[in-house]
């Protein structure tokens, strides 16, 4: 700072220019509280690298987990150790066990989901298109979104017997309600501007649906498909608790009537993965899906 | 394009009040006004927005509209929002042709996300041109342009009007921006065309032109503003 005081004392010789010099006004008494900003100090010395930081806690956990089986602090019939899920799991791969229980209960969610999913598009596109639309289902969809659906399931009993249908019909009706909220609003999000440019474009009435508020309502039907297929999984566990004969959720009750923690870990571990690999495809589908957007920053 | 009578309310407010108003083919006609007078409303009933109207208007069938905003439709890469609303289905050639006549050869196929302002806007304009209009309509189409990105527009616009011989309404608030495209600048007040002047001077125009500087206050003073008097004057 003190360099600048003394470039600015000597004034610019009176040369009789008809622009006077640029002044720089000085103000003797005036006192400035200064900090001084230091390059930050990088905190990398001998660190350990995050990846690494980041793990510590889910092995830690295992670790302790294994610790605490191996001593016999918690018994087996508690829960198995780890080695003993593990290698449950294996031989549940190996004699096909585990297989054929996620295709029956990956059959169950693909068909719930798509039901639900179909119903609840269809009810968006209804109410999100149409002012007559909106008016006759959104509050009907509202009313049927407050009942607890997963209380349903002595009715869908009832009603569809112990088969295959209830669970389905339970999971497409946890399905629906997302798809259908989240659809309905990206629909009425769209830019009215967009609209009306798309009108003077040319556009009528599908066209106007097909290039402009379908595309424009992707990013919500999305956030709707994700939250749905979370949904869907969710309520394969319930469905499954009832009667089910074969599945995943098969495979949990037996377990539990011989105290097999191992495999009950197996299929809760097993319904973790599935539904993370759902999620994943979806990421995955935004990503490419949503490469317009502004806001999206993996391009 | 004839206009009669023509009246628009909104709330029992005319807003346009039996307006009436000619171009000729061919014509470049600028339309200012104080913001709220219903210029931009007469834009919008003209492109075919707003037909709860009193009175007569008579329009070509190919029109075409750029907006102040470019509205481009983020989702579809720059040509395929060129050929938007096209009959038939146009392939990337036709939107490639107008869009090199704005300057955008290299911009085809990107999103419009990547575009600046000024590209964006001149993408809304090859959008416009590629239906070979009779009437094109421009609503304020430079004002959320900076300064310098302006300048260009003006002067890719009157050169493409000069090749495209449509004629052209251009609403705008910059008198300058009016003298210096339009053959003849419209003021509109109180929801009737107050006042009306030809420019006849070859083109292109610079702003210095002492009858420009002439018709610049005279167009200020009917739209309220008095301009400070200067030395010279």
């Amino acid at each position: 700072m003190s360099t600048h005081q003394t470039s600015t004392l000597p004034a610019v010789p009176d040369d009789g220019a008809v622009v006077p010099a640029a002044r720089q006004p000085e103000y003797p008494g005036r006192s400035v509280a200064r900090v001084e900003i230091r390059p930050a100090r990088t905190t990398s010395r001998r660190s350990v690298p995050r990846p690494l930081r980041r793990a510590a806690g889910p092995i830690g956990t295992l670790l302790l987990w294994w610790l605490l089986s191996a001593t016999g602090v918690l018994s087996p019939e508690v829960l198995a150790s780890p080695v003993t899920v593990f290698g449950k799991a294996l031989s549940m791969i190996a004699d096909g066990e585990l297989p054929t229980a996620i295709a029956v209960s990956g059959q169950r969610v693909a068909l719930g989901f798509l039901i639900g999913a179909l119903v609840g598009t269809a009810l968006a596109l209804v109410a999100g298109l149409l002012r007559l639309g909106e008016d006759l289902v959104d509050s009907t969809v509202g009313m049927f979104r407050t009942l607890p659906w997963v209380g349903l399931i002595p009715l869908f009993i009832i009603w569809f017997g112990i088969n295959e249908e209830p669970k389905i019909a339970l999971i497409a009706l946890g399905v629906t309600f997302p798809i259908y909220f989240n659809i309905y609003a990206g629909i009425r999000g769209v830019d009215a501007q967009l609209v009306e440019a798309g009108r003077v474009l040319g556009l009528r009435r599908w066209g106007l649906i097909r290039h402009v508020v379908l595309p424009g309502a992707l990013p919500g039907a999305l956030v709707g498909l994700r939250y749905a297929l979370g949904t869907a999984w969710l309520a394969l566990v319930w469905a499954e608790q009832v009667n089910a004969s074969q599945g995943i959720g098969y495979l949990m009750n037996n377990a539990q009537q011989f105290f097999q923690t191992d495999v009950i870990v197996v299929c809760l571990v097993t319904y973790a993965v599935l539904g993370l690999l759902c999620d994943l495809i979806v990421r995955l589908a935004t990503k490419y899906g949503l490469a317009w957007r502004a806001n999206f920053e993996g391009a | 394009m004839h206009i009669r009578g023509l009246t628009k309310a909104f709330d029992q407010r005319a807003v346009i009040d039996g307006l009436d108003l000619d171009i000729r083919p061919g014509e470049f006609v600028a339309l200012l006004g104080r913001s709220g007078c219903g210029k931009s409303t007469l834009l919008r009933i003209l492109a075919g927005l707003d037909a709860e109207i009193d009175g007569l208007v008579s329009v070509p069938s190919q029109r075409a509209v750029a907006f102040q905003a470019p509205r481009l439709m983020p989702w579809k890469r720059v040509w395929q929002n060129v050929v938007l609303g096209l009959p038939g289905n146009p392939d990337r050639t036709l939107a490639q042709r107008y869009l090199d006549e704005v300057g955008l050869s290299g911009k085809t196929r990107v999103w419009p996300k990547t575009l600046s302002g000024g590209e964006a806007q001149r993408v809304s304009l090859a959008r416009a041109l590629v239906r070979e209009p009779d009437l094109l309509l421009l609503d304020e189409p430079f004002g959320a342009l900076d300064a310098l990105t302006r300048v260009n527009a003006q002067r890719l616009v009157a050169d493409l009007w000069v090749k495209h011989g449509c004629a052209v309404l251009l609403v705008t608030h910059d008198v300058e921006e009016a003298l210096l495209l339009a053959d003849r600048v419209l003021v509109m007040d109180d929801g009737v065309i107050s006042h009306e002047v030809s420019v006849e001077l070859p083109r292109p125009r610079q702003v210095g032109h002492p009858i420009l500087v002439r018709l610049r206050t005279e167009l200020l003073g009917r739209l309220g503003i008095v301009e400070p008097a200067t030395a010279g004057e």
